[in-house]
């Protein structure tokens, strides 16, 4: 990659200096560093928990350090609310969307400082004219006009990114922005990020996708268990340096996929429609295979893989699961014919954030846990600890609240909670959004394992190397309709790319 | 339909290209169902005057309609400043007991220094209501405490000094024929024909939907409420937002306070009490949601007089007072049903919106 504006190490603009913060008794940070210089793009990764977006809370004026400083400038500084590092020029995306559902997007991004008329009246006419302006920089095909709530989650995130952009920051945090999004918005946001980093700024992006940090960061900052392990020149490093030190041992980053002879069909999806949405949908699954789900985001996969599930109705076809039609719009009935759903917005559709761990892991599997109708919380426990234990959820307790894990350990509790519902079919959608290099592959061979014991399992991923990895067949979507089946030996990037993007060989319902 | 099949390939680089914009249907599908709420309270409203006319005609008089608009003056201000306070996720029980306070506060000024002029009168009864407003706000914002329960021990607290002052003051209940004429003639007062008090409820609605539509603090009482974490991320000061709110409701409950002095000029310490729940009756009924962020107070101040309404004409139907209560209950239940509709449908429509655009 070239890297010729990290040569000249720019000014420094901001800075933590052995920063401390804890959480009762949890230590989410301890001697964590950072130095943020003018004019780069500066890569902050670790582990899932290792304290990444506690330590972008500080920046943002969200939590204040028990030990250590912020220096602005050089200055120390107290920045003692989100105003106060918004009016010091720092724009932060956080990992979790954070926007207001009944408002329209432009007044989402512009909140608090929407342009004025005299008197202090808000001019609307400019704000609509500033947040088209914002749109078209992205490539953002949204009404500005539309309320927030319903956005799927990748429009949420680029409202997010709009509105860290729609101020001139001279500090631009992005904690795990690209995680919800498709190859085509990535690199939107990156050329972006690289004009406002070409003009002075600096750029603090966090992932756990190595290709992306290397595309564009010009230095990486480690981290491991709340503390400063490293920070290099990314050209100096290798990833498997960088997950070396993030993790403080030799990780294997291949797919463990075991082959299996597939069994028989499990899932039957017939000439599923939903009108504007996706049409005349039709594939099967077996036991023991891993079917993929590939194509850009928006092309319908998460609204395909949520119609089979029930938890939205459709107009037309039918779904069978061992040759039983299941009702349609009625996910109750689908849990009892064995099918399990991992949405793709764990907010939305996963977890209940203030209940616990151990109730969010055991949720699903109430009924089978209650013994004479009553639960037993020691079962429960039980449970819990079993999946947290074989997927690495990183708690305190099994008993705090699920909003105080980190974001990717929120991801491995809602897997845990539809896993331990012992499905026969297991649909799962985005499985490793934000988890870390580690778990990625243990969760992949979990699947990978799970499947072989006969599971039935349709992974919507817009991770080719997860999907490429995975999957005994690919189905390709793109916009609303599948386009493609591809058997593994012949899926590559280019077979797969080329029918999401519509210029794959035309073999419609191909999928039986 | 999705037609996308028959596009043309597009090759990777157009894919970079900005996609076309999905025109500005999303804010006109908005309006159009906030339109169909505010329309369907008028509806209603047009359906139970009809009905009560074609059975009473006397139903339109003039007097009955200023007394009816007079009734209706009154809860109309008290639903403009609940609709601030539930637009933020919260409420306030206590506006009954606060319009008590200040109904009585205003008669014993006018009672003790007669010669004192009307406007400042109103404005001790609006300044009353205010502090008490500040009481709640600064328990609710500073100490956190849920609205609900603050707002319930003042309801108490504030009726309880009401009684506890007028006992003191050995004057349990002042007559008209204590009250100056220059007040008294207020309550009458006529413009045009409509009763002076209406217009102050009017210019009092006005005021507050332009406030709420048209700053930055205004708009952020609606984040507050559609999401407190979020506005405390993007730096809404988020507990001086809703300690304006609190004590904006407050003068607004005190001013409705003068408004019923003005009007009954009779006054004891029972003022007002059991009006709380009306009020709130009247925002859910106009269709403010009541885990707040949106909702407006136009449809607030609809559905105001529409409770109104129903309270006068039913009796004119030769209806048991029961009915009354009855028709309120299902009103509120009709309005919930509505709402939750009107949600599912745009919910609906949005989401299938989503999946069309992209590419
Ligand atoms: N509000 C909170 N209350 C209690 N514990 C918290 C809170 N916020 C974070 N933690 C804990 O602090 C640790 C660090 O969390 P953090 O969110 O910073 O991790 P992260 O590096 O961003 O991980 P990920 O990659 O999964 O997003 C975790 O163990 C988490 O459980
Ligand atoms: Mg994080």
């Amino acid at each position: 990659m070239d890297h010729a504006s990290s040569s000249a190490p720019g000014r420094v603009v901001l800075a933590l200096e052995d920063v401390g913060k804890s959480f009762g008794a949890v230590a989410a940070l301890r001697g964590a560093r950072l130095e943020l210089h003018a004019g780069e793009a500066h890569a902050l990764v670790g582990e899932n928990g290792a304290g990444k977006s506690t330590l972008v809370k500080i920046l943002a004026g969200v939590h204040g350090p028990d030990t250590g400083r912020v220096l602005l400038d050089g200055q120390p500084v107290t920045l003692a609310d989100p105003a106060a590092a918004r009016a010091a020029g720092i724009a932060v995306i956080y990992q979790e969307p954070t926007l207001f559902p009944d408002l329209s997007v432009a007044e989402n991004i512009f909140m608090g400082r929407q342009p004025l008329l005299p008197g202090r009246r808000i001019d609307r006419r400019t704000l609509a004219r500033r947040c088209r302006e914002l749109f078209d920089r992205l490539g953002v095909a949204l009404d500005p006009d539309r309320p927030a709530r319903g956005l799927s989650i990748a429009d949420q995130q680029m409202v997010e990114i709009a509105k860290a952009l729609s101020f001139d920051a001279r500090v631009l945090v992005m904690d795990e922005p690209t995680a919800t999004l498709s190859g085509v918005e990535v690199e939107r946001l990156f050329a972006v990020a690289r004009s406002l980093r070409d003009s002075g700024a600096a750029v603090l992006f966090i992932s756990h996708r190595f290709d992306e940090v290397f595309d564009l960061c010009d230095r990486i900052t480690v981290m491991r268990d709340g503390q400063w392990v490293s920070t290099d020149l990314a050209r100096d490093l290798t990833v498997d340096q960088v997950v070396r030190r993030m993790v403080g041992r030799e990780v294997s980053s291949l797919f463990p996929k075991v082959d299996v002879e597939p069994g028989d069909v499990v899932l039957e999806v017939r000439g599923l429609t939903t009108r504007g949405v996706f049409s005349d949908v039709s594939f099967d699954v077996r036991a023991g295979e891993i079917v993929a789900l590939a194509g850009l985001v928006g092309a319908g996969r998460s609204e395909i893989v949520r119609a089979v599930f029930g938890v939205d109705t459709y107009d037309a076809g039918t779904v069978r699961v061992s040759g039983k039609a299941l009702r349609k719009g009625d996910p109750a009935a689908a849990m009892a014919a064995g099918i399990a759903l991992v949405p793709e917005d764990r907010r939305q559709q996963g977890l209940v954030m203030e209940l616990s761990v151990e109730r969010n892991a055991t949720l699903t599997r109430r009924w089978q846990l209650a013994r004479a109708g009553l639960l037993s919380s020691r079962a429960e426990r039980a449970q819990a600890a079993e999946w947290s234990t074989r997927l690495q959820v990183k708690a305190g307790k099994l008993s705090d609240p699920v909003s105080t894990l980190s974001g990717g350990n929120q991801q491995k509790v809602v897997l845990a909670k539809w896993l331990s519902t012992e499905p026969r079919v297991l649909i799962v959608d985005e499985p490793t959004r934000g988890i870390d290099v580690g778990t990625k592959s243990e969760v992949h061979r979990l699947l990978s394992q799970l499947a072989a014991e006969g599971l039935a399992v349709v992974m919507v991923s817009s991770e080719l190397p997860e999907v490429l990895g995975m999957a005994d067949r690919v189905l390709v979507v793109s916009e609303g309709r599948l386009v493609d089946d591809i058997p593994r030996a012949r899926a590559d990037e280019d077979s797969v790319m080329l029918a999401a993007t519509g210029q794959g060989a035309p073999s419609a319902g191909a999928a039986r | 339909m999705s037609a996308p099949a028959t596009k043309s390939p597009a090759a990777l680089p157009e894919e970079l290209a900005a996609p076309e914009r999905t025109g500005r249907r999303g804010s006109a599908l908005v309006h159009r169902l906030f339109v169909v709420r505010e329309l369907g309270i008028l509806a209603a409203l047009v359906l139970l005057v009809l009905v009560t006319v074609v059975a009473n005609p006397r139903f339109l008089s003039g007097q009955n309609v200023r007394d009816l608009l007079l009734s209706a003056a009154i809860l109309t201000v008290l639903a403009a400043g609940q609709t601030m306070v539930i637009v933020t996720r919260n409420v306030d029980l206590s506006v009954g007991s606060v319009l008590g306070l200040s109904a009585y506060a205003t008669g014993t000024l006018l009672v003790v220094a007669p010669g004192t002029p009307v406007v400042v009168a109103v404005l001790a009864g609006t300044a009353v209501g205010a502090v008490c407003g500040l009481v709640n706000g600064l328990v609710v914002a500073a100490a956190g405490v849920p609205s609900l329960v603050v707002t319930l021990g003042t309801l108490y607290a504030f009726r309880g000094l009401d009684s506890l002052w007028a006992s003191s003051a050995d004057r349990l209940q002042i007559n008209a024929a204590d009250l100056p004429a220059g007040f008294k003639a207020l309550g009458g007062a006529r413009l045009l024909g409509v009763p002076v008090l209406f217009l102050v409820a009017v210019a009092v609605v006005l005021l507050v939907g332009w406030y709420l539509r048209t700053f930055r603090s205004g708009r952020e009482l609606y984040g507050i409420g559609s999401a407190p974490e979020a506005a405390r991320l993007s730096g809404i000061p988020v507990g001086r937002r809703v300690l304006t709110a609190f004590v904006v409701n407050g003068a607004l409950a005190g001013l409705a306070g003068v408004l019923y002095a003005a009007r009954f000029q009779t006054l004891d310490t029972t003022a007002g009490t059991g009006q709380e729940l009306f009020v709130v009756a009247a925002a859910v009924v106009g269709g403010v949601a009541i885990f707040g962020g949106s909702g407006s107070v136009y449809g607030a101040a609809l559905g105001a007089l529409l409770l109104t309404t129903i309270g006068t004409a039913l009796p004119q139907l030769g209806l048991d007072p029961f009915w009354r209560d009855a028709a309120v209950g299902a009103l509120i239940l009709a309005a919930i049903a509505l709402d939750r509709a009107l949600q599912l449908r745009l919910a609906a429509r949005l989401r299938g919106r989503n999946a069309r655009r992209d590419r």
